[in-house]
């Protein structure tokens, strides 16, 4: 089915694709509209323009591909499903989500990946292709965010101010020259080894595949592995009256 | 027949399963109060000399003590407490003007900080994490010109009047050495320089063991001038005029000569045995244009590279005289409100004269504003700041900064027995008695003073975060943050809060 | 109920902004179509628009717009006008009944200069002598409120939906170089258009989204400098704030940013010098006018426009180029509506100000 959603309240959009059973729809002229295939399961929606705030939230299955840039909060609380941005996000692209993929071609906003998580047997993950803006990783719980740099400027580091503060699971991956300027004790970065740069090979596939990337290319420059320190954590800061 | 005027205020109980005549009890206890029966060889009190200090209670391996409020009551009467008959039966025995020590403790007088509660954010906006995002609670005391300047290339001229930066707003206030003991000042001068910020030497000069601290010391410069000269000027980083001080505001102070001993004499550069006299005045400020002049020459002094502090004592017209202080040329000025503690005060004068803190620190920061002045001064505020919500709550009302004295003193094992004008601190803290003072650890003391001060830090970010404020700049003379509750609406203007629910 | 002013009412938003920077002139139809996309954002209680430019037959004469509740109140705000100001024309600002837009009070413009005795008994530059006049007027007398006071610009707003608005005052048939919008979302109705935004002062406006924790810790500073805050929101504060760092402290837009939005002590650390020691000093030296908590701006001037979030970022912004076009909003479906292909699109970091201006302003 094909939606043409110019002019069209969110509203609308939104009932027109829960009343609409198939298993691929297209929405055109999108500008702005929110909420779209939040909590959606097992269906690929193709979207043209711009969607607008909390694209795919609770997002249960399935795929969203955005021709296009997607604003804030997109993915935010997904649980499973894979969600394509061929731009750039807004800020809080993936918060608390705790499954499925996100994979952003170019830039995200702040606070990507604030509080995401894994849970059972899902594992959240995040692929941007461009830089993240400051907060990338924020109070992250699990799963795994990759930052790939791609354009960015040499020696330039591929992430804001304050990444991964307050994380306290979960890894974050950097393809830069450089680690990230402020990094607190609390988080332990390193050199990606052979091993780690294996763990993330079936992810950055899945990018490279869908945005026409060289896979190999990108496995051979330097990453940087952010973990949380498990000796330094949040202890005796509290004195029990 | 001899008649014991004095009775105790105190009883000492003994658990008589649990002591086991150790005499731990005996060798703590300065004023005598335990004392072996030979005949029995059981351990006895004598109730009378006890002040509640609780360091017997303490140390007693086996938890067999507790000091409690004497059983004995005077007949009770509505005007006339047990306390207001017992000053008479001590003032009618001796002649003498009542002495004690600490802060004032009068009911009568309202403490502010317990009617004033915060704000925090929900959904308008939000609030922030302090563990994990950034919270600056960083605040630089000083003056700020009234503008910019450009040079001729139009470039801003950058260049500000000296600052004294802390890395939270919490300063160690001013405790003289010679009130206190070496190690307090030796604990205090480590903890600031660990924390970032300040301790202040009080009125009795700086020992010179501890001048490779200047960089976090504040030299205080008082009425009796002692341990005053070049040097000691050079080593702080500011300098602060003491005119007054909340528990005893127009009075001087007395040290006496069995205090001025060794060290103590030397520091404060007077001859052993000699007592030494705090005039109530500083003799060359009988005006507001003469503290121009005192602030200017100890500028002068030190070449404009040290910020200069007033500190004065919250009375009636606080408002107008910090205006004064502000117009003349001084850095800072400190309030020291009405429940501010004391080595030794006429208990008259500190439970009848001042105000408190809350209403002269609120009256101060509005009227410097209503002048347009607030820049060119810093305020700090002091007397009574017990944890760290009285903190949000003085810098919220208008402070740049709060001291803490009593409470750093506490977290050195101070029980507010106040009995520091005895000299004989059980503590180590108010006395010069070489094996009392030993009972302080510095370097413990310093760790004590670290936690302490870093535990309220930690409460203020997480106060200020849940209100959604990430700078202590942007709490300071923010009186929305605060309402009050059971204030009258007088009390309301004057401290220029809401009603909570308002 | 109290009127707003009597009352803090905390508020969300939507802001949007259009910029030509060849000077060439765009409908407010255009800024119309761009805030009406975010109309999510909004909850009808207040809207508006800030144009520039837009009176150019009378570009010397500062446009003020009151809103009065009365007769009685104009003929007394005409009496004070009448003793300051040399008044070249009045009119009634034209507008379009529509049943969205309810209790509208009586709207007047009026193009005056300073009465040149009075500008030099006043011993004031004449700016100065303007915003004391508007200040006073609105401070003290009743039911009238000056609401736009610039010279070659003007701001129009009203309870109601953006949208709404513009069709209330007939945005399209004004044309200027630059235009500003503002959908409000306050958290309870006053009913008052004079709550509504932009908020100006001279030819400074701002639009606002966002609710700031340091709001009374600035607006006491600003009221210290002589300024009233009569409305207790925030664009107020904000607008107050940088019309004293860059009239009366002599800023520049980059300086005012540094202030109102100064990097973290632990990034200024890290900066090299000389930058660090003077966005040290402007932090320092202005720690009052700090501005903390979320907040998205668009400031519009004579010949330019500035967009500064605040340094934690906690409101989206995004900007975009197409030509000599620049535009601002906070959701970029708000640009794409008004221009779909687009040179360029990004987001701006926290604190780092975006300004734009006229090319032949760059030039001077």
């Amino acid at each position: 089915m094909k939606i043409d959603a110019t002019g069209m309240e969110y509203e609308e959009l939104g009932r027109c694709l829960r009343s609409c059973t198939d298993s691929h729809v297209q929405i055109h002229n999108c500008c702005g509209q929110r909420y779209i295939a939040s909590g959606m399961q097992g269906r690929e929606l193709e979207i043209w323009g711009t969607p607008g705030n909390a694209l795919g939230a609770y997002l249960d299955g399935g795929s969203i591909r955005v021709h296009g840039n997607a604003q804030d909060a997109v993915g935010d609380t997904m649980n499973a499903g894979t969600i394509w941005v061929e731009g750039r996000a807004g800020d809080a692209a993936g918060y608390a989500m705790r499954g499925g993929a996100l994979m952003i071609r170019g830039d995200v906003g702040y606070r990507a990946g604030v509080h995401m998580k894994a849970f059972g047997d899902s594992c959240a993950n995040i692929v941007i292709g461009g830089t993240a803006g400051s907060f990338l990783g924020e109070y992250q719980a699990g799963g795994v965010i990759v930052v790939l740099g791609l354009g960015a400027p040499e020696g330039q580091p591929v992430v804001g101010g304050f990444c991964g503060r307050g994380m306290y699971g979960g890894r974050i991956y950097l393809r830069s020259a450089i680690p990230p300027r402020d990094l607190t004790e609390k988080i332990l970065c390193r050199r990606a080894q052979q091993a780690d740069k294996e763990a993330i090979r079936p992810l950055l596939e899945q990018f490279c595949t869908a945005f026409d990337e060289d896979l190999d290319s990108l496995l051979n420059s330097p990453f940087w592995v952010l973990e949380p320190n498990p000796e330094n954590q949040y202890k005796a800061l509290y004195a029990p009256m | 027949m001899k008649i014991q005027w004095d009775t105790p205020r105190f009883a000492v109980l003994r658990d008589r399963e649990l002591c086991v005549n150790c005499r731990i009890c005996e060798q703590q206890c300065a004023f005598g109060v335990h004392k072996k029966d030979e005949k029995t060889g059981r351990m006895q009190a004598n109730a009378t000399l006890c002040v509640d200090c609780q360091r017997c209670v303490a140390c007693c391996p086996t938890g067999a003590l507790a000091i409690r409020p004497a059983e004995n009551t005077f007949r009770p009467h509505a005007g006339w407490s047990q306390d207001s008959r017992q000053e008479i039966y001590r003032q009618a025995a001796t002649g003498g003007v009542l002495l004690s020590s600490m802060g004032s403790g009068q009911e009568e007088v309202p403490c502010y900080w317990d009617k004033l509660l915060l704000n925090a954010s929900q959904v308008t906006n939000p609030p922030i994490d302090p563990l994990r995002e950034p919270m600056e609670t960083e605040v630089y005391l000083g003056r700020r010109p009234d503008k910019v300047h450009r040079g001729p290339d139009g470039k801003l001229d950058t260049t500000l009047p000296p600052h004294l930066e802390l890395k939270t707003p919490i300063l160690f206030a001013a405790m003289s050495y010679g009130a206190i003991s070496y190690n307090v000042h030796a604990a205090l001068s480590r903890a600031a320089q660990a924390l970032g910020t300040y301790y202040n030497t009080g009125e009795g000069g700086l020992h010179r063991d501890l001048y490779p601290y200047g960089a976090n010391t504040i030299v205080q410069v008082a009425s009796g001038r002692f341990g005053v000269h070049r040097e000691y000027l050079m080593a702080g980083a500011a300098i602060e005029i003491k005119i007054g001080q909340g528990a005893k505001p127009g009075i001087g102070g007395h040290l006496t000569g069995a205090k001025i001993v060794g060290d103590v004499a030397r520091t404060r550069m007077v001859p052993e045995g000699m007592d030494a006299i705090s005039p109530a005045p500083h003799h060359d400020i009988y005006s507001i244009e003469d503290l121009r002049q005192l602030v200017a020459s100890l500028k002068e002094a030190t070449g404009y590279t040290k910020p200069v502090i007033v500190k004065v004592a919250a009375v009636h017209n606080i408002a107008a005289i910090a205006s004064g202080i502000a117009r003349s040329g001084a850095d800072a000025i400190a309030i020291d409100g009405f429940r501010g503690g004391t080595g030794a005060a006429p208990a008259r004068i500190r439970d009848n004269v001042g105000i408190p803190i809350e209403l002269a620190l609120a009256a101060v920061d509005e009227r410097l504003r209503q002048e347009q002045i607030r820049r060119r001064i810093s305020v700090i505020a002091s007397g009574s700041i017990r944890n760290s919500a009285d903190v949000v709550k003085a810098i919220a009302l208008g402070a740049d900064a709060v001291s803490i004295g009593t409470a750093a003193l506490c977290a050195l094992g101070c029980h507010l027995c106040a009995s520091c004008h005895t000299g004989l601190c059980n503590w180590g803290i108010a006395t010069q008695r070489p094996d009392l003072a030993a009972r302080l650890d510095p370097d413990e003391g310093a760790r004590r003073l670290v936690n302490l001060v870093n535990a309220w830090t930690r409460e203020i970010r997480e106060m200020m975060g849940g209100m959604g404020i990430n700078s202590i700049e942007a709490l300071c003379g923010n009186r929305l943050a605060l309402r009050g509750i059971g204030l009258t609406q007088k009390e309301l203007d004057i401290l220029g809060v809401k009603h909570a629910g308002e | 109920m109290l009127k707003e002013g009597q009352v803090r009412i905390p508020s969300g938003c939507a802001i949007s902004g259009v910029f030509a920077r060849d000077g060439q002139p765009i409908s407010g139809e255009v800024i119309r179509r761009s805030i009406a996309v975010m109309h999510e954002r909004s909850n009808g209680l207040g809207g508006g628009f800030a144009g520039y430019g837009i009176y150019p037959q009378y570009k010397n004469h500062y446009a003020l717009h009151v809103f009065y509740d009365d007769m009685t109140a104009r003929e007394e705000c005409e009496r004070f006008l009448d003793r300051h100001f040399d008044v070249i024309n009045l009119s009634k600002i034209p507008t379009r009944p529509t049943p969205k837009i309810k209790d509208a009070p009586l709207i007047w413009r009026y193009f005056v200069q300073p009465l040149p005795h009075k500008l030099a008994d006043s011993h004031l530059d004449e700016k100065e002598y303007v915003a004391r006049c508007v200040i006073r007027i609105n401070d003290q007398l009743k039911s009238c409120y000056v609401f736009s006071c610039g010279k070659n610009m003007g701001v129009f707003k009203a309870v109601g939906y953006p949208e709404d608005v513009a069709d209330f005052y007939r945005l399209e048939e004004y044309e200027g170089y630059s235009w500003t919008a503002h959908g409000r979302y306050p958290t309870n109705t006053p009913g008052w258009w004079g709550g509504a935004h932009p908020f100006a002062l001279l030819d400074l406006s701002v639009v606002h989204n966002g609710e700031i924790s340091s709001y009374d810790a600035n607006r006491r500073a600003v009221e210290m400098y002589g300024y009233r805050c009569n409305l207790l929101t925030d664009t107020e504060v904000i607008t107050y704030t940088l019309d004293y760092l860059l009239r009366h402290q002599g800023l520049t837009l980059e300086e005012a940013a540094q202030v109102v939005a100064a990097p973290f002590w632990s990034e200024l650390a890290a900066m090299p010098q000389p930058e660090q020691k003077q966005r040290r000093f402007l932090r320092q030296m202005y720690s009052d006018l700090l501005i903390t908590g979320p907040f998205s701006i668009l400031v519009g001037f004579e010949g330019g426009m500035m967009a500064l979030n605040d340094r934690l970022k906690l409101r989206s912004l995004v900007v975009a180029e197409r030509g000599d076009r620049v535009y601002f909003a906070s959701e970029e479906a708000a640009i794409r509506a008004v221009e779909p292909e687009l040179d360029r699109i990004w987001a701006p970091n926290g604190g780092e100000p975006v300004i734009v201006r006229l090319k032949e302003e760059e030039r001077k």
